[in-house]
């Protein structure tokens, strides 16, 4: 299945939200998702499917002013 | 003292944390500045290097309270989602609303802004809008529920101080029980001062200490005109006159 993660597209085999960040080794990493443009929050990713073409965004603190 | 939604704050300068040459020379200005809340975002994490994470680590351990911010939205929805998206990451209801609506001056929409404000108010969020010092902007924010208002000084990054030192003596003068900061625009301590003598409670700034020649000594620097200014402030300062009025005793002048 591709996905768009982060603007890119992305092949996985990752059934869900969660799956996908433990793909990435992002597991216990300190991030926030969105699907669609939508919020996931950490207790959502488990249940959150995904589909062929979703947009998928992972964001972590960043430098902001 | 001071209080942001009822957080009392030890110090009237709020810094960003961007565009530090290094990571030791943020932390060191921001201990230099004395501050208590800097500002961070939240961007794509950048796959294997997990920059995000050191970079949080880092301000961690600086202790401090965290302003997140929206910055970079154009729209309602985008804010919206991105402070749902920050609420979670870093732990705390507070945020800085960017709603952005053009790209030469960042100014901010203020529809989007108002209409964003009132969203998050409902939803339990603690929401510092970024604005520019139209009054009537500001009296929706506080009917949407906004307890604080953080005008520009003039866009940002443009280092041009106050550019409407009239229209934010205005603001100040309508809303004198609404903690007021000035965001964005400030170049020079001398624009913090001014900031802070018209009466304003804070200033919050990124570009002129992360950029300088030297961080750490424009950090200090800010943190003793913003001290001024507000001393300056509570001193009750003199109006302005056109013309003379001699300080040394005419009375008791020797007739030469």
């Amino acid at each position: 299945m591709k996905i768009i993660l982060n603007g890119n597209p992305h092949e996985t085999d990752a059934a869900t939200l969660d799956a996908v960040l433990g793909e990435l080794d992002l597991a216990d990493a300190v991030v926030a998702t969105a699907v669609n443009g939508a919020f996931v929050s950490a207790a959502e990713r488990g249940e959150t499917a995904l589909r062929d073409g979703d947009q998928v965004e992972i964001l972590a603190p960043m430098q902001g002013g | 003292m001071l209080e942001f939604y009822g957080t009392s704050v030890s110090s009237r300068l709020l810094l960003g944390t961007a565009q530090y040459p290094s990571p030791a020379t943020l932390s060191e200005a921001v201990r230099a500045s004395g501050t208590a809340i800097v500002t961070v975002s939240l961007r794509r994490e950048s796959g294997r290097e997990r920059g995000g994470q050191d970079f949080w680590a880092l301000i961690k351990g600086l202790g401090l309270r965290v302003l997140p911010n929206t910055a970079g939205c154009h729209s309602v929805r985008e804010a919206v989602t991105t402070a749902h998206m920050a609420r979670e990451v870093f732990g705390t209801p507070w945020i800085k609303l960017e709603v952005i609506g053009e790209q030469d001056t960042l100014q901010p929409d203020p529809f989007g802004l108002v209409e964003a404000a009132r969203i998050l108010c409902d939803e339990g969020f603690e929401v510092f809008p970024y604005m520019t010092e139209d009054l009537v902007v500001a009296e929706r924010l506080v009917e949407a529920g906004c307890k604080v208002l953080m005008p520009w000084g003039a866009p940002i990054g443009s280092g041009r101080g106050l550019n409407n030192a009239y229209g934010l003596r205005t603001l100040r003068a309508h809303f004198p029980d609404i903690p007021l900061v000035i965001d964005a625009g400030i170049g020079l301590p001398s624009h913090a001062a001014e900031a802070m003598e018209l009466g304003y409670d804070a200033v919050l700034l990124n570009t002129a200490i992360a950029k300088a020649g030297d961080p750490v000594m424009m950090a200090q620097a800010f943190a003793k005109a913003v001290e001024a200014g507000r001393l300056a402030y509570e001193a009750d300062p003199i109006e302005a006159r056109d013309m003379a009025a001699p300080s040394t005793p005419l009375m008791g002048k020797a007739f030469l």
